[in-house]
């Protein structure tokens, strides 16, 4: 599955067809490659430098086994070092919150890197799902109606936020948040504060001393995922100034590489304990080293696609179309669930560049493969334009009817043609999956892409007509 | 304002973004000449500073041909990467004023979130009005908590009306209506804020695009500016961003945000060469006076710690 990366290495370890150990000469010249694609991945240069001795370290006289080439081999090294050095099997889980109540949570960071946001979310989690009473502060008195926006979000989660007084400096809306979280008998208070930058001198002592007054017990430092080489300096400033305990990294649901993760880890020694992955209150995840390696490597995010896939479907609808195409069955009906299945997943691209290998191949097949969202809805409109005796015996339709669902639907009768031959398409090949046996429980999602290579339903253009050419689980 | 105070203005900013870029070239080359392994650690500064992999390389690869093996001094080597840089930026160096015959001017701002758009727009207003300009300011970010309130205050403080409506209001209803607003009142300029979206997003960005039809019913050839805002702390990602919000809202020019920080903003460099967009503004700070037009040579100076006034 480690397609982008093993392709590209593959070019300078292709010429090793021996087997034996790798050589420090085969090492150095895959980490070239290593390092270009660490750093497109915004990986702070000292890190990717350290990251790259320590890989070599390992690889060098590592035995090439027989099943595997020199350049999967190397990536592999490279991936388990990534995870290994994102946190490992035992990342953080969440916010901690060990501590006497009320726990004083402290989020700091730059400007636009999403604290009061997630603040916000962070209240959501701990309020309406750990069953904790939460009791949110905005310290931000410098951008305009930034303490507003905490109050909103407040009222969006139901969750209490200090009433505002205007004209309250930092410090004073502080202590009154302490004495009102201990009186009202709260279990966390979260202090949401302004964006700063780190050579910001009155900003940093401001910062310091409401670290002294609120004692935190959680210091979050907030950055975005689309942060470059700063990265590792804004890290470094925040946890030599104040001391952070953890890092949260916003806007993950971008197509960021997110190689900030790695740096700041790196750098600060703190786990990233959060994730931001949308615009919406519950957007909101525990960190999971796996994901992030994966994307740094341009390899794509299964973890994501499987959980996105499952999030959005209506499970009992996939459930009943996975029996039917189990039983080989699957006509114009099933066809349509499917297709507002997939819509539903939610943009196409995003859910495409998730897929491990998808990113280049997508790059590769320019204008080959058309994932403009209005084809979905063109093939909807032709579907629902047949009758339902039309939808489950397609056969039916010869010219006149093609060209009454043509009218019905704004398309051409060209149109409905390679919308049925599509459908044929598919029918042949679930006939063919039921022959074969044994499909996973993604059958409803991807007619069978999860248990059996095959091209997804419905896919307009080039990708779903090519036989298991979509890449998924292609190794 | 006078021109050597917003000099003055941008080169303290920029030069706290560039002393340790200038720390380590100067460390580099102080004693040794130029081979190869000083070019490798020339080329690490200015990956470091977000230029990027490919640029970095280019860069170092010109400064080989004309120095390699020769005795140079810190001071020269500055100088002949930021004359590169300049450069390379110096299509971009244009100012963006309002055109008289666009009654009103319309600026469509838009961006990933937290990148700066509405203080860019406070900025711009302030900068606008500051010429003699007639403003109105459309709230068109309906989606944050309190983004209308945060704009409003930014209309008070430069004294331009805003056209609002309350949040989750349709963003191109209320571009439509701010348009015709500000037509009627006879206005020189309408900005409008948009709400901040992930490129990756098609239907937010679907979202953008019917901002834009809106806008031009109205008046079909606006709007005249279609401004993107990066945050220089942005690294790679800046050229997807780039590219996807052209490609779907026709980005006519870019504004980079927060350049008084340790962020460099170096990618600007490979933006500026791979896209050919105009960088309209920089931003230095969260003062009202702090944007300023971009200037090629001043930011490349800037950026390698010289004095951006030397001639």
């Amino acid at each position: 599955m480690f397609d982008t990366l093993t392709d590209k290495l593959g070019a300078a370890l292709n010429k090793l067809t021996r087997r034996g150990a790798l050589t420090e000469a085969d090492v150095t010249a895959a980490m070239r490659d290593v390092r270009v694609a660490l750093l497109e991945a915004d990986v702070a240069l000292p890190v990717v430098k350290d990251f790259i001795a320590k890989v070599s370290e390992k690889a060098v006289g590592e035995a090439v086994i027989k099943s595997v080439t020199p350049g999967q081999l190397v990536v592999k090294i490279v991936h388990d070092e990534l995870i290994a050095m994102l946190g490992g099997e035992d990342a953080a889980q969440g916010v901690d919150l060990a501590a006497p109540a009320p726990v004083a949570v402290l989020m700091v960071g730059l400007q636009g890197s999403g604290k009061t946001t997630t603040t916000g979310k962070i209240a959501n989690r701990l309020q309406n799902k750990d069953r904790k009473r939460v009791l949110m502060v905005s310290l931000d008195t410098y951008r305009p109606a930034a303490q507003e926006q905490l109050a909103i979000l407040g009222k969006q989660a139901g969750v209490i936020s200090l009433p505002i007084v205007a004209g309250q400096q930092p410090i004073d809306i502080a202590k009154r948040g302490l004495d009102e979280a201990r009186r009202g008998g709260f279990d966390v208070v979260l202090f949401d504060t302004a964006g700063r930058l780190t050579i910001d001198e009155a900003m940093m002592t401001e910062i310091v001393a409401l670290r002294d007054i609120i004692k935190p017990h959680e210091t979050l430092l907030v950055t975005d995922a689309m942060i470059g080489q700063d990265s590792v300096t804004t890290a470094t400033s925040f946890n030599e100034k104040i001391g952070i305990t953890g890092i949260v990294l916003t806007r993950v649901d971008g197509d960021a590489r997110g190689g900030a993760a790695l740096s700041m880890r790196a750098v600060t020694g703190r786990p990233i304990k959060l994730i931001g992955v949308g615009e919406k209150i519950d957007a909101l995840d525990v960190f999971s080293p796996e994901r992030i390696a994966g994307r740094i490597l341009g390899m794509g995010d299964v973890v994501s696609l499987v959980e996105k896939a499952v999030a959005n479907i209506d499970q009992a609808e996939a459930e009943k179309a996975a029996a039917r195409m189990a039983a080989g069955k699957f006509d114009l009906t099933d066809m349509l669930s499917q297709l507002q299945q997939i819509q539903r997943m939610g943009d196409m691209k995003g859910l495409l560049g998730l897929i491990p290998g998808m990113g280049t191949a997508m790059k590769q097949m320019k204008g080959g493969v058309d994932l403009d969202p209005k084809q979905f809805k063109r093939l909807e409109a032709i579907i629902q334009s047949m009758t339902p005796k039309e939808r489950r015996v397609p056969d039916l339709i010869k010219a006149s009817r093609k060209q009454r669902i043509a009218t019905g639907s704004g398309t051409t009768v060209a149109d409905v043609n390679k919308l049925l031959k599509q459908h044929q398409q598919m029918e042949t090949m679930m006939k063919r999956m039921k022959k074969m046996g044994g499909m996973g429980a993604l059958a409803g999602m991807f007619g069978g892409g999860g248990a059996a290579p095959g091209s997804l339903p419905g896919l307009p253009g080039g990708l779903g007509q090519r036989p298991g050419g979509f890449p998924f689980g292609k190794r | 304002m006078a021109i050597g105070n917003w000099l003055a203005r941008l080169k303290s900013g920029l030069s706290k973004s560039s002393s340790k870029l200038v720390g380590g070239i100067t460390d580099i080359l102080t004693k040794k000449k130029l081979d190869d392994v000083a070019l490798q650690e020339l080329e690490d500064l200015l990956i470091s500073a977000d230029l990027g992999t490919a640029t970095a390389a280019k860069l170092t690869q010109d400064l080989s041909k004309t120095r390699f093996g020769k005795e140079v001094t810190p001071e020269e080597v500055r100088t002949t990467l930021a004359d590169e840089i300049a450069k390379i930026l110096e299509p971009a160096s244009l100012p963006l004023s309002v055109d008289p015959a666009r009654k009103p001017f319309v600026v469509l701002v838009v961006g990933v979130n937290g990148a700066g758009k509405t203080t860019t727009i406070g900025k711009m207003a302030h900068h606008w009005r500051g010429e003699g300009h007639s403003v109105t300011l459309a709230a068109g970010d309906t989606f944050r908590a309190a983004a209308v309130e945060q704009l409003k205050v930014w209309g008070a403080r430069t004294n331009s009306p805003v056209v609002a409506k309350d949040t989750g209001a349709d963003s191109a209803g209320l571009a439509f209506e701010a348009l015709m607003e500000t037509r009627k009142r006879g206005d020189d300029v309408l900005l409008i804020d948009t709400a901040g979206r992930l490129q990756n997003k098609d239907i937010l960005m679907a979202e953008l695009q019917k901002v834009v039809r809106a806008i031009a019913k109205v008046d079909p050839t606006a709007p005249h500016a279609t401004l993107l805002v990066l945050d220089a702390t942005v690294g790679q990602n800046a050229h997807a961003q780039v590219e996807v919000f052209k490609q779907m809202v026709g980005v006519t020019g870019l504004v980079m945000t927060k350049l008084d920080g340790t962020a460099k903003g170096g990618v600007v460099v490979a933006l500026a060469e791979k896209f050919k967009l105009p960088i309209h503004y920089v931003g230095v700070g969260e003062a009202a006076e702090d944007l300023r037009p971009f200037t090629s040579r001043t930011f490349a100076r800037s950026l390698m710690g010289l004095d951006p006034e030397a001639t």
